[in-house]
């Protein structure tokens, strides 16, 4: 059973690079959750609107959510091929996991060198 | 074909698999022995382990020590419940995120596979409280450094 849908997988290194951010996936988290607009979603955090407008962006330009207008509001939420958290946290751990095989793959050939020596 | 497979088994379990170049032996001996364990399982560069308890028997107790070296980290508590050398460990590990996770039993086997060895893990899925948690703090950790790597290659800089 994989979870990650086709599409998911077409868009992940977008969405990776959109997830980069802590901010970002908060906001992510918080979308999960409904609809919500641009000063909602910027209330939580220390930072500037501006700075806030900037992380939707991106993940609008990855796709990850949609934003509509609404007179002078602009709701954003998950695009429907949106991660879920599910896939979010199954995404980190895979990255997390491989990181540290291709380390191991890295130091098992440095032993193999190492015990072949004469 | 070293790629990594992770896949869901019904909504509580993760099975992972992953192909090494090395004998059952060794990747089983990279698992158990501090020294070795130390230089591997410690996410991005840059952190380290300064403690690291492996006591690879049944009811031996493990704790991993991850520092970022700038003060911040956390640790992981745990304790063997089987041990089948080269072929299978299984245990029970706890992040304390500082609250403790609930308990992730994990079972991972070594077969031969060609030259090399297939390793497969079996752990429990964390409920969706727990991701939370690890989305939010411990997990993110491990994929700093993957992500900054592909942001960079994308252009996308953090914007705060």
């Amino acid at each position: 059973m994989v979870q990650l849908p086709v599409s998911a997988h077409r868009s992940l290194d977008t969405s990776f690079a959109a997830l980069a951010d802590p901010t970002r996936r908060a906001i992510l988290a918080r979308l999960a959750q409904g609809e919500a607009t641009v000063n909602e979603l910027a209330e939580p955090f220390s930072i500037s609107q501006p700075a806030i407008s900037r992380h939707i962006k991106v993940l609008l330009e990855s796709g990850l959510i949609l934003q509509r207008v609404e007179g002078t509001k602009r709701p954003c939420r998950l695009a429907p091929e949106s991660l879920n958290e599910l896939q979010q946290y199954l995404e980190m751990l895979r990255a997390g996991l491989e990181m540290n095989y291709q380390r191991l793959d890295r130091l098992l050939a440095a032993r193999k060198v190492t015990k072949n020596d004469p | 074909m070293s790629q990594l497979s992770l896949e869901t088994e019904g909504d509580r379990f993760v099975v992972v698999k992953r192909r090494f170049k090395a004998s059952p032996e060794e990747v089983f001996q990279a698992h158990v022995d501090p020294e070795i364990i130390k230089q591997w399982m410690l996410g991005p560069d840059g952190w380290t382990m300064p403690v690291c308890i492996n006591e690879a028997k049944p009811g031996g107790k493990i704790r991993y020590e991850w520092s970022d070296g700038k003060g911040g980290g956390f640790y992981l508590t745990g304790e063997f419940i089987e041990l089948d050398a080269p072929h299978r460990i299984v245990h029970v590990e706890r992040m304390h995120l500082p609250d403790p996770t609930p308990d992730n039993r994990i079972e991972t086997t070594f077969v031969k596979d060609g030259n090399g060895t297939l390793l497969t893990m079996r752990m429990t899925l964390p409920n969706e409280e727990t991701r939370k948690i690890m989305l939010s703090t411990g997990m993110e950790y491990g994929m700093e450094a993957s992500y900054a790597r592909l942001e960079k290659s994308k252009g996308w800089s953090s914007s705060n």
